[in-house]
């Protein structure tokens, strides 16, 4: 990877002081990731360019696997763009053959140091994940005037648009020290990415890098967030030391902000009204033991164990990830045995007969056949209805009808990426009322979320139940 | 006294503390075969003697017992149990496991036990406790037989307990050293005529000296049961059945019409109905014919064994067909099962039929053989088969001939009596999918979770760890397509052995030298496309993908990928493509020439960029982007300083360098890109012709596959180049390295080596299947731009190839085990586990660049 820092403060020269590196004189330090060269490729009395060069070993990259990308990650690679592009390895670079004049302090001429000067820099390949607008928003507040030229992808390949990297150029005023900070922390910010593990002393650098610039700032918090690589209680730790009394909390900000964007569905809290209304069905047909297919997070089965009504809960998802979450969001580790007795998280599939899943009297089947591909919903049907063979059984899914009144949503799309299928109202209940036909139930369908008189409901809901004989 | 047990039994000895109990067991049983309470006590305690833990110790002991038996292991129970409430657990243990309860009581003079007793000084108690048992015992003797035990054996001196002899006998069911071949006969209620004209057919004829149907290859005639009851000409067919039972060329299982007929003769109470009554009466006519005879038959009647498990136990034959828990043993239920079947309700309050049937639970290994309920065809179903075809209904009288599984019947020269339950409707439209298909809609989850171990023909047991079938459920549940196509997935494939020839990571020399070394002559060269690996079906039409794979309204065939998607997003590009390989495959004239309706193709598809585009877009261009933006600057800011005389003569030809690495990196990946409109610009190569109906191809040698699928080439299909090798002739190598340099030097991903045998084994067992050598310029774009540089090569050098090469063997062993088990038209399942396990393995941590 490759910077280059260019004054025209007379003599430009004296950037070799305040920078303590020699112009006449190329140099090259060991870092344990590869090697930094430093040389001047133009030094004159009006103009004097410093360029960093920093060769990083793609080998050992990938076989000492360092840091938290390791396992999976792009570091896992050797098609790696590291050895290229600005990142965390630039930073650190940085602050080993700038250490000094990171401080600001200048030896052979103390005044330099503190000396705001023209600079220009240069990088020939800057990652800038949120685009070059977050690129201007993380650097235009702190005066510079910024050039930014977007790489693309393949040049013989022009559909394929643009890379994600920028040739960028920055000019400002100021004291070198300032700049090395701006760069040392807004390079890893705008990659989004760090090299090495992200532990506490990763907050003490922020606060130390950031000093004086840092809290003013209109993005300290996206700028904390990302250089502190999402961990968010060392998030909150950084924004706690930031924020001036009297400010609402980021961190709560930040949560509200990532269920809203997760969700389309915006606008109405569809969601908590999907969960209470599937509350009420289970409660209303005096159901003690559920099941909940496709139980996710865990947002239904936390309902569902606040109600002494329901005895046995039984969570059922195919993914083991998302089960994880659930547990955790639940504090399942510190349920007591009969705690666990009463509520149950298991990997398993709706593709398949699962003797765990018989017995119960309610199932809740909440957005998840819409994830189904079609062929394979005949299998869920009877691994539901035939052998699980709950009394009640309580699907929800969205109203393909109701898209049109998403202003966020383009048309002819689905509402989220993995649904195979959205159904009219007609199709869904073509199917619920096959489905109760060919397995012996009943079905009766509820709206979800405020009614349209023309186009329904958000969400439809089916409710079925078991005809005795 | 000589002591006959069934091989499989439960012995409990009774009798007070000190009657010598242990030492009969020791004497005549293996240690193992032995529980004793006293030392279940010790278990629990550290106190063999410990009274306090007497329940916790015969938990134990229960435990143990249900643990063996359900095994099928003979068992010894060494406690006193002299009181009932102690032997009822015991009888009930055996009756749920289906085996005999034996008693064997000793019951030798009481001071023998005082004496012994207080010869040991582990024994702390007084004489009362004797007493109080000897009663015990005493009371109990009359009533063994009630509570349950077959057979109650007495020893009543110490003379008799020294000269016992024990013998153990195997069941009446057990004839698994008998191997036939047999000819399995269903129902034949008194058909006689289709009975003659059937093992006529079967190549039987009667001897000229005794009458009795025999084989001339001594082939085995075993019936069903139901020999009786409905059809005209009940007498003959026993007669004919009991001769060859007699004479030992046939074996007989009794049917519920059997076993009422000869209760009736036995002059039982049974009520005259469903053809009971035209038994009776052909039976008293013959009689006259020839006195004795109803006598015979009842004897013959009285003595049917319930069923029978032959060949090594992989057959079992009952009358109402047999659940794996009660195969081989015997007790009333055992027979009741074999008789009647399950008896549970037939439909469920909806009309629905119950699924706990046996058959369809049924997941045992042996094949099961019965009648009992006609059915219009006989149906494989989780390896069972009914073959009571309802001959006396107007149907036909069929056999199994085994092991061929071959179906012949013939047709039922009359309707001889009405069913009650209509079972060949006139015109009655076959049901669209086969009870074994219809089964197979819905997979069960707990053949695939766990831990697994598959057993597989190439590579014999295979373990799928539990953690990696959680990973696979997910895949295969959110994305992979319909399990009735998923017939197969490919296993990974290794590189050559890491060259040492300057510049070079992989060179054909070391695969060359890997097959030689294995003891392999000829190994057969073929040009690695750089693809997508495809797996392709393609049927007939779609009667055949009905008929075959149980797919309805999915097209005539599927494109698939390594791990088990649907290739292509949209349904329409698929059957495009699918279409022009049927097409080839109709021109080939494959169709006939296999005599099939469906073939399973393995395939490179490309371009690369079709599957790839969001790797390529993601991670190959950037990174050509980035470099080549920072190398560009970089090589002209050290060019200005070496103008300034600086001294970075070496950095700049060193940057110079990487730049034209990053040059030939970006000229990698090109090449596998190109636009692709629908199908136009794809390119299907398949290499391996991997089955067709009845066959699995791997007893063709790999360029036979070749050859064979090179006339499928035209439109998108390809013919790969390929050659046979002789790895012993080094002209001959030379001559293939030569072609390696030329396909890689112009840019290609370079060839495959494989075995000329399809399946090869060298001096460890099971080889390699394919071994990958890759070009200089391809590993680009898997080892980075500069990995050429020497000091990047000789740290990339050091990999090893074990654990990718075991992978490989193990994912090729089940991907062929799943082939096989799909030709053989094994349940759905079956063929599931294997495909399920390749997926499940794919998810072991493996360098991913090999």
């Amino acid at each position: 990877m490759l910077l280059t820092l260019t004054t025209t403060h007379r003599p430009a020269t004296d950037l070799g002081f305040v920078l303590r590196k020699n112009p006449a004189r190329a140099q090259s330090f060991n870092l344990n990731f590869g090697k930094a060269h430093v040389f001047y490729p133009e030094a004159t009395e009006e103009r004097c360019t410093m360029a960093l060069l920093v060769e990083v070993d793609p080998v050992g990259l990938v076989r000492t696997r360092r840091g938290p990308s390791g396992e999976g990650g792009l570091l896992d690679q050797y098609v790696n763009d590291r050895p290229y592009a600005a990142s965390s390895f630039l930073s650190v670079a940085l602050a080993d053959v700038f250490g000094t004049a990171l401080t600001g302090q200048c030896l052979e001429k103390p005044k330099l140091g503190e000396l705001a000067i023209p600079l220009r820099v240069e990088l020939p390949a800057l990652p800038c994940r949120g685009g070059d607008e977050f690129l201007r928003k993380l650097f235009e507040p702190l005066g510079y005037r910024v050039e930014a030229v977007r790489l693309p992808l393949d040049e013989a390949s022009p559909e394929w648009g643009d890379s994600s990297y920028h040739r960028v150029v920055l000019e400002a005023t100021l004291p070198v020290h300032q700049l090395l900070s701006h760069l040392y922390v807004l390079i890893p910010v705008l990659d989004n990415d760090k090299h090495y593990w992200v532990g506490d002393d990763e907050v003490s650098k922020l606060l130390r890098r950031g000093e004086g610039w840092l809290t003013a700032h209109p993005e300290r918090e996206a700028i904390a967030r990302r250089y502190l690589k999402h961990q968010r209680g060392l998030v909150s730790d950084a924004l706690r030391q930031l924020i001036v009394d009297g400010e609402p909390d980021p961190d709560e900000a930040a949560e509200v902000q990532a269920a809203e964007e997760a969700n389309v569905e915006r606008g109405l809290s569809l969601n908590e009204q999907r969960l209470g209304t599937v509350l009420a069905a289970l409660k209303g047909v005096g159901a003690t033991s559920v099941l909940d297919l496709g139980c996710g997070e865990g947002r239904l089965l936390r309902q569902l164990y606040k109600d002494r009504q329901f005895k046995r809960i039984v969570g059922i998802d195919v993914s083991h990830r998302v089960l994880e979450m659930a547990a955790d969001r639940l504090h399942y580790d510190r349920f007591s045995d009969a705690q666990k007795e009463r509520l149950k998280i298991l990997q398993g599939s709706l593709m398949y007969r699962d003797a765990r899943l018989e017995g119960f009297d309610a199932a809740a089947v909440v957005e998840v056949i819409e994830h189904l591909d079609p062929p394979r919903l005949a299998a869920f049907e009877r691994s539901v209805f035939e052998f699980a063979r709950p009394g009640t059984v309580v699907v929800t899914t969205p109203n393909r009808e109701y898209n049109v009144r998403w202003e966020t949503l383009p048309a002819g799309r689905f509402r989220h990426r993995d649904h195979r299928f959205e159904w009219s109202r007609d199709e869904f209940q073509a199917w619920s009322r096959r489905v109760s036909e060919r397995f012996g139930y009943t079905v009766r369908f509820l709206p979800v979320g405020p009614e349209d008189a023309e186009v329904g409901a958000p969400t439809q809901m089916g409710i079925f139940e078991r005809r005795v004989a | 006294m000589n002591i006959v047990l069934p091989e499989l039994s439960l012995v409990v000895l009774i009798g007070v503390s000190g009657s010598g109990k242990s030492t009969l067991a020791r004497r005549h049983f293996k240690p193992t075969e032995v529980l004793s309470s006293d030392v279940c006590r010790g278990w629990v305690s550290d106190d063999d003697n410990n009274q306090a833990v007497t329940s916790d110790a015969f938990d134990v002991l229960h435990f143990l017992a249900r643990k063996r038996l359900k095994i099928g292991r003979l068992t010894v129970v060494d406690a006193t149990n002299v009181q009932p409430e102690s032997r009822k657990p015991l009888v009930e243990i055996a009756r749920e496991f289906h085996c005999l309860p034996v008693a064997i009581v000793l019951d030798l003079p009481e001071r023998l036990a005082h004496e012994r007793n207080r010869n040991r000084s582990d024994r702390a108690f007084g004489p009362h406790v004797i007493r109080k048992q000897s009663s015990e015992l005493h009371q109990s003797l009359k009533r063994l037989a009630r509570e349950g035990f077959r057979h109650v054996y007495l020893l009543r001196t110490p003379e008799q307990v020294e000269s016992a002899v024990i013998t153990r006998t195997p069941l009446w069911n057990n004839r698994k050293d008998d191997h036939g071949p047999f000819d399995l006969i269903g129902d034949v209620h008194g058909c006689f005529d289709e009975l003659v004209e059937l093992l006529a057919l079967l190549g039987y004829a009667p001897s000229a000296d005794d009458g009795i149907w025999r084989h001339p290859a001594g082939r085995k005639l075993v019936f069903v049961g139901d020999l009786v009851d409905r059809g005209p000409k009940v007498p003959e067919v026993l007669r004919l059945v009991m001769d060859a039972v007699k004479a030992g060329v046939a074996l007989c299982v009794p049917g519920n019409h059997d076993d009422k007929l000869k209760r009736k003769l036995m002059g039982r109470n049974v009520n005259v109905a469903h053809g009971l009554a035209e038994s009776l009466s052909q039976l008293e006519a013959y009689e006259r014919l020839e006195p004795g005879f109803n006598q015979r038959v009842t004897d013959f009647l009285d003595a049917l064994v319930s069923h029978y498990v032959l060949d090594d136990g992989k057959l079992v034959v009952a009358h109402a067909g047999m659940k794996e828990s009660m195969q081989g043993r015997g007790s009333g239920a055992v027979r009741e099962f074999a008789l009647y079947g399950e008896t549970t309700g037939e439909t469920d309050e909806f009309g629905l039929p119950v699924r706990f049937d046996w058959a369809s639970e049924y997941r045992g290994s042996a094949t099961v053989v019965y009648g009992h309920t006609p059915v219009p065809e006989p149906e494989w179903l989780n390896r069972t088969i009914n073959i009571d075809t309802g001959c006396v209904f107007g149907g036909s009288l069929t056999a199994l001939r085994y092991p061929e599984r071959e179906f012949v019947s013939v047709r039922a020269k009359q309707t001889y009596a009405e069913s009650k339950r209509r079972f060949l409707e006139e015109g009655q439209a076959a049901p669209v999918l086969s009870a074994q298909q219809q089964q197979d809609d819905v997979l069960d989850l707990s053949d695939v979770t766990g831990k697994r171990l598959l057993e597989t023909r190439w590579l014999g047991r295979v373990t799928i760890r539990e953690e990696n079938g959680v990973a696979a459920l997910e895949v295969m549940s959110r994305f992979a397509i319909n399990p009735k196509w998923l017939i197969y997935l490919p296993p990974t494939m290794s590189p050559s052995g890491t060259s040492q020839q300057p510049g070079l990571l992989e060179h054909p020399a070391e695969a060359f030298a890997y097959f030689r070394h294995e003891g392999v002559p000829r190994v057969v060269c073929e040009e690695k496309h750089m693809g997508s690996r495809a797996v392709v079906i393609v049927c007939r039409d779609e009667a055949a993908a009905l008929r075959r794979f149980g797919v309805a309204d999915e097209g005539i065939g599927v494109c698939y990928t390594r791990t088990g998607r649907h290739f292509f997003e949209d349904r329409a590009t698929a059957d495009a493509l699918l279409s022009e390989v049927h097409q080839a495959v109709t021109r080939a004239g494959f169709w006939e020439e296999f005599r099939t309706d469906w073939i399973c193709l393995d395939c490179e598809l490309m371009p690369w960029s079709a599957k790839a585009q969001g790797l390529i877009q993601g991670q190959y261009a950037p990174v050509a982007a980035a470099a080549g933006s920072m190398l560009s600057l970089a090589v002209g800011s050290l060019k200005s300083a070496t103008a300034r005389g600086l001294e970075v003569g070496d950095l700049l030809a060193r940057t110079e360098h990487r730049a034209s690495l990053v040059g030939d990196y970006v000229a990698a990946y090109r090449r596998y890109c190109w636009p692709v409109d629908g199908i136009d610009g794809l390119k299907l190569a398949p290499f391996h012709l991997l089955a067709t109906e009845g066959k699995v191809h791997t007893d063709q040698t790999n360029d036979w596959h070749m050859q064979t699928l090179s006339r499928l080439a035209g439109g998108l299909v390809m013919a790969t180049p390929f050659r046979v090798v002789d790895v012993t002739q080094p002209e001959s190598e030379a001559d293939a390295v030569r072609w390696w340099e030329e396909l890689t030097g112009q840019g290609g991903e370079g060839m495959v080596v494989k075995p000329q045998t399809f399946v090869a084994k060298g001096k460890r067992g099971l080889i390699q299947p394919a071994v990958k050598c890759r070009g200089r310029e391809y590993l680009r774009i898997i080892y980075g731009p500069e990995y050429t540089v020497d000091e990047n090569l000789v740290r990339l050098r050091s990999r090893g190839l074990h654990s990718k090469r075991s992978l490989a063997l193990r994912e090729f062993a089940l991907g062929l085990e799943a082939l096989d088990r799909f030709v053989r038209r094994e349940p759905l399942r079956r063929v599931h586990e294997c495909v399920f396990g390749v997926l499940a393995l794919e998810s072991e941590p493996v360098d991913p660049r090999l």
